[in-house]
């Protein structure tokens, strides 16, 4: 035995002494064994006191030896960086661990924050609600807020890999304790998909701190076969190391998954059948100074002996209210742990126990209760009372009874949790003084400690019957095994857990948040008598542990203050997550490029080899400029645009959406779609529409052409592809559905690739094609399909830039073949054209821009198609929102051109026209688009502005970041307003 | 109001704190009120304490099914901030965050209202100006907004990556926005309105109105009939269910909306962060949580519980912002419900049947328009007609068409 670890046994235990591993805690050298964990190891080690509390910072110990702990979360370096919150109860201990107390200053031994709770008279709930008014909270928030938290962020980089997994199954079974094995074995046989879950890493639950004969075998040797049944069953799987933290609708749950060393894997299981074996947990007992380092749950204390084969400490004060703690103290006992007393609540327990304990010499004293513990680092003794006869006092204190552990048992709690997060309901049962489950709409089932039934014998039977039971529900059919054990185990609890007497701001009931009695009696003084006020105002259960160990209690206190039944107070709510999970998992691999997977046009190549600067638009990358020759952004955008305007440009525009639609009803589908008229269009050509909102605001626009009778093409904008395509199929499915049309989107099956300016056509004709370009047969705004280059090919006569342009499109796999015959043939002829040189071009035409040069505020009206909707007699989607008063308001915001008044003013998008100062600022509406114009040589803009349509001419004030300049108002359009070039 | 101070606290301290008095009473309703408000949330209870401070009523009852504060005002994120586009939102909201300015000296109640700054991420540089268009609104509607370049970003917020899948250009920021106690709010009102003598009555559940001749008189509840001589609704989450009692339907979707917290930690984020298009907002409490949420959970419901899907992607939205958190571990998740509107602005002020009331249509923003909301509101009810900050929210706006879409400023696509 290493000569660190004074409290560990020589013998027994599930630790691998073979297999010492050494770790530091607050830079203090330790060892431990395998098989522990970080507290057992701490324990065996002689620490007592781990951290201070939260808002007194009193010294602290650990008080559990599982996920219920309180104290013992601290902050564990694994090499990588150091985490916070580790509950070490729980976390297996590795080699070179190093092990901090994240609070205490200046150590976790000597904490000048000690001082609060000298003065923790004024601390108590609410306080802050009452004080730090003046002059505002902000003076001390900054002190309050360096106070607060349970550790520093990580550290270091993440080592961590995250995975996601889904998987289906039959029957999830959560939780491998006695019940949730005999349920899995029952189920076995049914051919049932069965899952079986277990937070630790070995099986066996309760078992694992107290061993029995189970079928008349010891419980290792049982846990071990059954393991392998399990395992060697094709139908079954076995999760380890894997904690159900999530209950979700339609019985879907999830799960966090830590068996493999560096992976998480965070599990989305929908499962058939639910059965929640997910045991209790015990219980603490409320007395004056419940909370000093020493003092733990009797569970834990036997645990940490029969598992860990550490003593908590040579001298330990057993202190229960029901039959099972006795177990604790003869283990205690049997392993050299010094027993000075059983203090029992109860007046009468049963002659077998008493007998037992009169064996080993254990004192009982009975009715008895804990005032107080004393001690000035850790504990050193306890004082004893004897409860009245209406046990609403103590009478006859003790002397002081000298130990250094004192194991506390008020009983157990069912681990409802997950039931709550079901949905499912829980009474109070008067006889456990606890909640249990009563009825959930999902389904699932309950079975062993977690539906009340502590004893192991219930636990093996009822859990092996729950197993078939809910097999057969799924759909499967088994009977359950048989399974018992010898070992009797009894309860009798009596319902006291709170000590009627001592000082109530010195009675822990929430050792996490630091809640005392006190503040629940001030809280119920003050009002805060339903239960969510209660909790919200006191804190208690709002820390990390979420009230495993508090909430009864403060429950019990509440019913006792307000004098109503327990059952009618009820529970908060229980909420995901039952144990906290780290949130790496829950994002899984959607981290950087997996964040949102980028969508590459299909001549990424091509455009990377030309020099393509890329830019996010949405999902995509798309080209924004062509860095040729190394030219800057501002250089390649004006040359681009001019190389287009005086030769020919090409621009890649797959990303466009693309819909198609088809069937005898596809024209009549779209006229109540668009505003504009769609039946009128022949076959083979274009026209351009907007889509409104049923409030008649522009949603999107683009062109529709028309490829046959009963056949239509819908282009969208880029962005609003996903949305235009899901807004046309709600329409059909929910409103139309009697109208025959096939909607389907086929964006990414076309390669758009857009050749415009005077020379397009020249160039196009030299290509390979069938298709005939000539003005004659390829108008503007026409449609002509046949093959380029020997593949299916559409060419639309469609122009967003407003010279001569041609869209072709071809399957997206030879759209790169087309862009680089365009290019070969047009030498320095043609150039490539990015997206802002595209938007630029498109503002001095004077086209819109949906979402950039309207807002959720623009109508159909304010756009200037006025005349097209008067025109239109059929209905249309947001019509009738267009004849309401205010669509109709002559001073609605218009879609005008500006341009600033001195050459000088740099005119930006984002600027807003403003009314004079003398008439009291107002913003009468934004500037939409602003851009030097390189072929005009001057800034232009589009913009919004009130009235906008009747000002033209006007000057108008302009106010960006508090700057103002004078700009004219001008028709949209500045460039080729009479479309000659675009219709050549 | 007062009794609550340093003083006091020491002056209590010394006698085991055993001579607080209640923070609100709970009595019996009464057979009759001048004023019924349904729902005892944040602006039910401030609607009540303004009717009886500025408007001299004091028989007033605000009845609530469950426990006062226990809908979006115990759920909400509870950030606090007037950075609206259009002056109407603007001019209402800034009101209201004065108000809240001042909110726990008035009450007497500190609502630990801490103005940090609410910052909004700019992923492009279009969406950097649509913020230009958004900040400068901001500025001519004489609110603070300043437009923050990357580094200057990095430098309020130095755990955000840059260069994240669509990396930050910018951002911008109001200075005076930023987080406060939601249950504080909420109790501070319950107690300033108590004291006035309003009866805040828990645990009552409305279950019809009294109606005649298209004028209201009472409500059934399941603790009895009151009689009202008026009677406002202040239920977010099921404004279209009890305007549908009273025969009138609103242009209200109702949605759950998730919320989430981190285990407390040391403070690391001193600022708000939201970015619209990583669509997340975060902030740290002064518990030392990660509070976070983005979008609602896809489809309508009353069910005040979030989904898998929504919480996934929250959670990758704010490791892709902030890889740093991602060892730290998810504590808990809720939901509450939303109502959202056309327009994602609030329904406030008269409805379709004489002397009832309405405020509604809050969307995913009504905590912090709690002040101005029960401003206004007790107004409305006391002059039966709209107070001039809400004129423009009524429900006559969706007949009319004048509506007021913040979404399309807020970067919501529209």
């Amino acid at each position: 035995m290493a000569p660190t670890q004074k409290n560990r046994l020589t013998s027994g235990g599930r630790i691998d002494r073979s297999k010492p591993l050494s770790f530091k805690f607050n830079n203090r050298k330790l060892q431990g064994y395998q098989g522990d964990t970080i507290a057992s190891a701490l324990l065996a080690n002689d620490i007592s006191t781990v951290n201070r509390s939260f808002k007194y910072h009193r010294r602290r110990g650990i008080m559990s030896a599982g996920v219920e702990e309180t104290n013992a979360l601290l902050t564990v370096s694994d090499g990588k960086g150091d985490v916070p919150v580790v509950r070490t109860t729980v976390r297996a201990l590795v080699d070179d661990h190093q092990i901090k107390s994240p609070s205490g200053f200046p150590s976790v031994n000597f904490d000048l924050g000690r001082v609060l709770d000298f003065t923790h008279r004024l601390w108590t709930a609410g306080f802050y609600n009452k004080v730090f008014k003046w002059p505002n909270w902000h003076w001390y928030e900054g002190m309050v807020r360096r106070m607060a938290g349970l550790g520093n962020l990580p550290g270091g980089e993440d080592g961590n890999r995250y995975f996601h997994h889904n998987l289906h199954c039959d029957l999830l079974i959560v939780g491998a304790g006695p019940a949730g094995l005999a349920a899995a074995l029952s189920s076995v046989t049914s051919g049932a998909r069965v899952l079986l879950v277990e937070q630790d890493h070995e099986l066996g639950g309760s078992l694992l701190a107290n061993r029995a004969l189970i079928n008349a075998v010891d419980s290792d040797l049982w846990i071990s076969r059954t393991r392998s049944a399990l395992e060697e069953a094709v139908n079954v799987t076995v999760m380890t190391s894997s904690t159900v933290s999530g209950y979700y609708d339609h019985n879907v749950l999830t799960i966090i998954d830590r068996s493999t060393v560096g992976v998480k894997r965070f599990w989305k299981v929908r499962a058939k059948e639910v059965l929640l074996a997910t045991g209790a947990i015990e219980q603490p007992l409320v007395f004056e100074n419940n909370d000093r380092p020493g003092i733990m749950l009797a569970h834990a204390a036997m645990e940490y002996v029969n598992r860990y084969a550490v003593k908590p400490a040579d001298v330990m004060v057993v202190v229960t209210n029901n039959d099972s703690a006795y177990q604790v103290a003869f283990t205690l006992y049997d392993n050299g742990v010094r027993v000075p007393a059983i203090v029992d609540a109860r007046k009468n327990i049963a002659n077998e126990i008493v007998q037992q304990a009169n064996q080993r010499g254990i004192p009982i004293m009975s009715n008895s209760v804990i005032l107080n513990t004393f001690g000035t680092s850790v504990l050193s003794s306890v004082r004893v009372g004897t409860l009245s006869d209406d046990g609403k006092s103590t009478v006859n204190p003790t002397d002081e009874i000298a130990c250094q552990g004192l194991a506390i048992s008020g009983g157990f709690n069912p681990s409802s949790d997950l039931y709550s997060q079901a949905g499912g309901n829980l009474q109070y049962a008067a006889e456990l003084a606890c909640f249990v489950p009563m009825q959930c709409r999902q389904r699932v089932t309950v079975a062993g400690a977690a539906q009340g039934k502590f004893s192991l014998a219930e636990a093996l039977t009822e859990g092996a019957c729950a197993g078939s039971e809910a097999a057969n529900k799924a759909g499967f059919t088994c009977a359950p095994i048989d399974v018992t054990t010898s070992t009797t185990s009894s309860y009798n609890l009596k319902a006291v857990r709170i000590t009627p007497a001592g000082d109530s701001s010195r009675k822990w009931v929430d050792f996490m948040a630091d809640v005392t009695v006190a503040d629940i009696e001030l809280a119920v003084r003050e009002n805060f008598v339903s239960v969510q006020h209660l909790k919200r105002y006191t804190t208690t259960g709002m820390s990390a542990d979420q009230g495993k160990t508090s909430n009864l209690n403060a429950l019990t206190l509440l019913a006792e203050l307000t004098q109503k039944p327990i059952g009618e107070v009820g529970t908060t709510t229980f909420r995901p997550q039952f144990m906290p999970v780290p949130m790496g998992a829950i994002a899984g691999q959607r981290h950087g490029d997996f964040y949102t997977p980028a969508r590459l046009l299909p001549a990424h190549d091509w455009h990377v080899r030309h020099g393509a600067v890329f830019e996010n638009y949405g999902a995509w990358k798309r080209p924004e400029y062509y860095a040729t020759n190394g030219r800057d952004r501002e250089t390649a955008i004006r040359e681009e645009v001019l190389a287009l305007r005086r030769s020919a440009g090409l621009f890649d525009g797959s990303p466009l959406g693309k819909i198609e639609l088809t069937g005898p009803d596809a024209g009549e589908f779209l006229n109540r779609i668009y505003v504009n008229n769609v039946l009128t269009l022949k076959p083979g050509r274009i026209r351009y529409g907007l889509m409104l909102s049923e409030n008649g605001i522009i949603i999107d626009d683009g062109v529709f052409a028309r490829l046959a009778d009963d056949h239509y093409l819908v282009s969208t904008t880029s962005a609003n592809a996903d949305r235009i395509i899901a807004w046309l199929e709600e329409w059909h499915q929910c409103e139309w559905p009697d109208l025959e049309v096939i909607i389907s989107t086929v964006t990414s099956q076309w390669g758009v690739t857009t050749i415009a300016g005077p020379n397009a056509r020249v160039l196009l004709q030299g290509i390979e094609s069938d298709i005939d370009f000539s003005a004659q047969a390829l108008p503007h705004m026409s449609v002509a399909t046949g093959t380029l280059l020997g593949v299916p090919a559409r060419v639309q006569r469609v122009s967003y830039t407003g010279e001569m342009s041609f869209e072709i499109n071809v399957p997206a796999i030879q759209s790169q073949r087309v862009i680089e015959a365009l290019m070969n043939l047009g030498g320095n002829r043609i150039a490539p054209i990015g997206v802002e040189a595209s938007l630029l071009l498109r503002t001095e035409k004077g086209y819109l821009h949906v979402g950039a040069d309207t807002d959720g505020m623009t109508n159909a009206l304010d756009v200037g198609f006025a005349g097209i909707v008067a025109k239109k007699q059929s209905d249309f989607v947001g019509r009738r929102s267009l004849l309401r008063a205010d669509d109709q308001r002559k001073d609605r915001r218009q879609f005008v051109g500006v341009e600033p008044l001195n050459d000088n003013e740099n005119l930006q998008s984002g600027a807003h026209f403003v009314t004079p100062q003398d008439e009291g600022r107002r913003s009468q509406g934004i500037v939409t688009s602003a851009c030097f114009s390189p072929t005009l040589k001057r800034i232009i803009g589009l913009g919004l502005l009130e009235r906008g349509f009747e000002r033209k001419g006007e000057t108008v004030t302009v106010f960006d970041d508090g700057r103002t300049f004078d700009v004219r108002i001008t028709e949209p359009v500045f460039y080729d307003p009479s479309g000659e070039k675009m219709n050549a | 109001m007062n009794g609550y101070s340093f003083l006091s606290v020491v002056r209590q301290a010394l006698n085991g704190h055993k001579g607080w008095p209640v923070v609100w009473r709970s009595p019996e309703p009464k057979k009759n009120y001048d004023v019924v408000i349904v729902g005892a949330g944040g602006h039910g209870l401030a609607t009540a304490y303004y009717l009886a401070k500025n408007h001299f009523i004091k028989n007033i009852a605000v009845l609530e099914k469950g426990w006062l504060g226990g809908g979006n005002t115990g759920r909400n994120t509870q950030i606090t901030r007037s950075n609206y586009f259009w002056p109407q939102s603007a001019a209402f909201f800034d009101h209201s965050l004065k108000l809240y300015e001042h909110l726990g000296q008035e009450l007497n109640f500190n609502v630990m209202l801490s103005q940090r700054g609410m910052l909004t991420l700019a992923h492009s540089l279009h969406e950097l100006e649509g913020m230009r268009r958004w900040a400068n609104a901001i500025k001519i509607n004489d609110i603070d907004a300043e437009v923050l370049t990357p580094i200057e970003v990095k430098k309020l917020v130095p755990l955000i990556d840059l260069n994240c899948r669509f990396p930050i250009r910018g951002g911008f920021i109001q200075h005076r926005g930023g987080i406060s106690r939601h249950d504080a709010v909420a109790w501070g009102y319950a107690r300033a309105a108590s004291a006035y003598g309003v009866d805040i009555i828990q645990q009552c559940e409305v279950t019809a109105f009294n109606i005649s001749s298209g004028r209201v008189t009472g409500v059934h509840t399941t603790r009895g009939t009151i009689g009202a001589d008026k009677i406002s609704i202040a239920v977010a989450g099921h404004t279209s269910e009890l305007a549908r009692m009273a025969d009138f339907r609103v242009p209200v979707t109702s949605m759950a909306l998730q919320a989430m917290v981190s285990e407390p930690i040391k403070p690391c984020l001193n600022t708000v962060v939201m970015s619209p298009i990583i669509h997340m907002y975060a902030s740290q409490s002064d518990r030392g949580e990660l509070v976070f949420g983005g979008g609602a959970d896809l489809y309508n419901s009353y069910a005040q519980r979030g989904g898998i899907p929504l919480l996934q992607e929250n959670i990758a939205a704010l490791l892709e912002l902030f890889p740093a958190f991602s060892r730290l571990r998810l504590m808990r998740q809720w939901a509450g419900i939303v109502d959202i509107t056309p327009d994602t602005s609030p329904l406030m002020g008269l409805t379709p049947v004489q002397n009832l009331y309405i405020s509604g249509g809050w969307g995913t923003g009504g905590y912090k328009a709690i002040p101005a909301g029960g401003e206004t509101m007790a107004y409305t009810i006391a002059n039966d007609q709209p107070h001039p900050l809400i004129e423009d929210f009524g429900l006559e706006r969706f007949e009319s068409g004048a509506l007021i879409d913040e979404g399309a400023a807020s970067g919501v696509a529209h």
